[in-house]
């Protein structure tokens, strides 16, 4: 029930001192603004590192060859090797737990420019890889079509190529597709302008700087031989790609006549173990926030129970009366905490709406800035927020029972005379 | 009503003891009107709080209208005092930032009493006090003799049996302090037991009966005929005031 006498004392009390009411109340205030923006930002941060590779295959695994380290089967250490497409198609029909498996080729910058139209040139990555490549990393056509497996099978001379290529390569007004372009000497048709949807980068360089071409096309017109200079798989579901990592190696060191314990030969990564990593540091950050968040609020709550003690002094007599005229102690504590919770609580909103309203504008003026950032959408959820509104009535409720145990543990005697 | 028996007190004053109770024995019956009196550090008020169950005793016993108080819960001991004695101080002790009507209706209020009724019984009390216009009125809105009504009227509203005042008239100047005890007659004459506590000769001589303490003991205690002798001595404080009427 709605107690007006229990209201009008509190606000009484409060009002009586305004200056004081504030300056405590301020404290819980910044303590719940600061965890709120902090909390907002590392929400930011990991949206921002998140949204950059949500896209992207989190089972899947990266593999590359290096000069052996190990002398084995005759050969001496420091060998240069390569996959093969033979190995490509034993892996694809002996290890059931890939579900994509992408070879690729890196075309390297030679000297420079390598890509010429008419009178323009540029510098950029060139790469052979299979349609399910975009399975792995995901990119959009923004105009015309992706790769496919006719592509490959015809070794159709065509492309698809980044927005950087576009805008170096062609007018503003031109329409790239349909068009040619001359890349390391061989000319190939423009059937795509391809927009990536991650940013974890392999091979290096700008991912809009990318141009694509059918593998099976690319180790034909560059006279690479059955040679594959990477791939990617990514793993069924319900295997882990870890486990799929250490199978892959065991059975290509096999087919190379590679030492088993040589563990430089085979370059790897799988991006499940960085999503741990990643998963470990968001979550560090969460803590650390917390804590930080948790300490200035017990700051502000400390500062509520201590201008409380303050006021049950200055209310002695007050409470000796109310007591002498028939207040329970029960009745003295229940107002004295109320009054806290109060004050605790009323800061604490503040906090939180202006805490929350920061964060929005921020979330505005980063949304202007573009998707490139590495800091966006910073949101409080609302367990969050309901969960700092749990802490601050507890905050409130402790910062209250102190002062109320000591306010009761006085005689009312003691109380009404204190004047005197 | 009233019976305590070898009530002794002492306070801990850091390592000294100060004995300020030695055996108090007292009865004091339903509808008394009595005036307890002693010099400053006799224990008058002292005996008051025990009374009103404010303050515990050592040694003894007490009993109130057959209940023996000793060792209460703070609880028991409010209900108690809510529900059979009401308090009257010297320096008004009413709440500030509550109107003259809030004040009285506060006892009920600990009482669990919805507050429209409440308020609807604390303009009674207030009307009978002559107070009714004032019933909006803060405490630092009126005088000394305004706001002890308020607080007759509040220590009245929970119909106590037992009205204890400290030095009642201790703030007030002697036309008010009359007023005063004129109510306080009128209040004692509708059964309630009246307790006073003063240093006042001519106020103790309104009274019923005249406990003296001295030392901590009851050193006399005046009633009927020896408080006739009384009362011609100290009346003359009251033709000085020139208020016959209260006489």
């Amino acid at each position: 029930m709605f107690d007006i006498d229990l209201w009008s004392e509190i606000v009484s009390a409060l009002k009586k001192n305004r200056m004081r009411s504030f300056m405590t109340a301020f404290g819980v205030f910044w303590g719940i603004f600061m965890l709120i923006i902090m909390s907002g930002a590392g929400k930011a941060l990991e949206n921002g590192i998140l949204d950059g590779v949500r896209a992207f295959a989190t089972n899947s695994a990266f593999f590359w060859t290096e000069r052996t380290s190990v002398p084995y089967a005759g050969f001496q250490r420091g060998r240069r090797w390569n996959y093969e497409n033979t190995d490509i198609q034993y892996l694809r029909e002996n290890v059931k737990e890939i579900e994509y498996l992408s070879p690729r080729l890196f075309g390297w910058q030679q000297g420079g420019n390598n890509t010429i139209r008419g009178e323009r040139n540029g510098a950029f990555n060139v790469y052979g890889d299979y349609p399910d490549y975009f399975k792995i990393d995901r990119w959009t056509p923004i105009k015309g079509r992706l790769i496919n497996e006719i592509d490959i099978l015809q070794e159709r001379k065509v492309c698809n190529i980044g927005e950087r290529v576009v805008e170096l390569m062609f007018a503003k007004d031109e329409n790239p597709i349909g068009q040619y372009l001359k890349v390391s000497g061989v000319y190939f048709q423009v059937v795509g302008v391809i927009h990536p949807e991650t940013r974890i980068n392999i091979g290096g360089g700008k991912k809009e700087e990318t141009i694509i071409i059918p593998f099976s096309t690319m180790q034909t017109a560059y006279n690479y031989g059955n040679v594959v200079h990477f791939f990617s798989v990514t793993s069924q579901q319900g295997h882990k790609v870890s486990d799929l990592e250490e199978k892959l190696k065991k059975i290509l060191k096999e087919r190379h006549k590679i030492a088993p314990e040589d563990l430089q030969a085979i370059g790897s990564f799988n991006i499940e173990k960085e999503f741990v990593k990643f998963s470990a540091l968001f979550l560090g950050i969460q803590v650390l926030t917390w804590i930080v968040g948790i300490g200035t609020l017990l700051a502000g709550v400390i500062g509520v129970s201590n201008i409380m003690l303050v006021i049950i002094k200055e209310r002695t007599q007050e409470i000796g009366i109310q007591r002498a005229i028939g207040a329970t102690p029960a009745v003295i504590v229940k107002h004295i905490v109320a009054e806290s919770v109060f004050l605790t609580v009323m800061a604490g909103y503040v906090g939180l709406s202006l805490g929350v309203g920061v964060l929005e504008i921020l979330n505005r003026i980063l949304q202007a800035g573009g998707d490139s950032l590495f800091f966006r959408n910073p949101e409080v959820n609302l367990s969050m927020a309901l969960s700092a509104l749990g802490v601050l009535v507890i905050s409130g409720i402790i910062a209250g029972l102190i002062p109320a145990r000591r306010a009761i543990s006085i005689k009312p005697i003691d109380a009404i005379r204190d004047e005197n | 009503m009233i019976r305590l028996n070898n009530i002794h007190k002492s306070y801990e004053m850091g390592n000294n003891s100060l004995h300020v109770l030695k055996g108090i024995d007292l009865h004091i019956e339903q509808g008394d009107f009595v005036s307890i009196m002693g010099s400053s550090g006799s224990g008058k008020s002292t005996l008051l709080n025990i009374l009103g169950m404010l303050d515990n005793y050592d040694k003894g016993t007490y009993h109130l209208a057959g209940n023996l108080i000793s060792n209460m819960s703070e609880k028991k001991a409010a209900q108690l005092r809510n529900d059979m004695v009401g308090f009257i101080f010297q320096s008004f002790n009413l709440i500030s930032f509550k109107n003259a009507m809030e004040n009285v209706a506060l006892p009920l209020y600990y009482k669990g009493v919805p507050r429209k009724k409440r308020n609807l019984i604390a303009m009674e009390y207030l009307e009978k006090l002559g107070l009714k216009e004032w019933a909006n009125h803060m405490p630092n809105e009126m005088s000394g003799g305004q706001k002890q009504r308020v607080a007759i009227a509040r220590a009245l509203i929970s119909k106590p049996k037992i009205i204890l005042a400290d030095e009642p008239t201790g703030a007030l100047d002697s036309a008010t302090s009359y007023e005063v005890m004129d109510i306080m007659k009128d209040v004692n004459e509708s059964g309630i037991s009246v307790i006073i506590v003063t240093h006042e000769h001519d106020i103790a001589a309104m009274t019923n009966q005249i406990i003296r303490l001295k030392d901590g003991l009851i050193h006399e205690i005046i009633r009927n005929g020896e408080l006739k002798q009384f009362k011609k001595e100290f009346i003359h404080g009251l033709e000085a005031a020139k208020i016959p009427s209260y006489v």
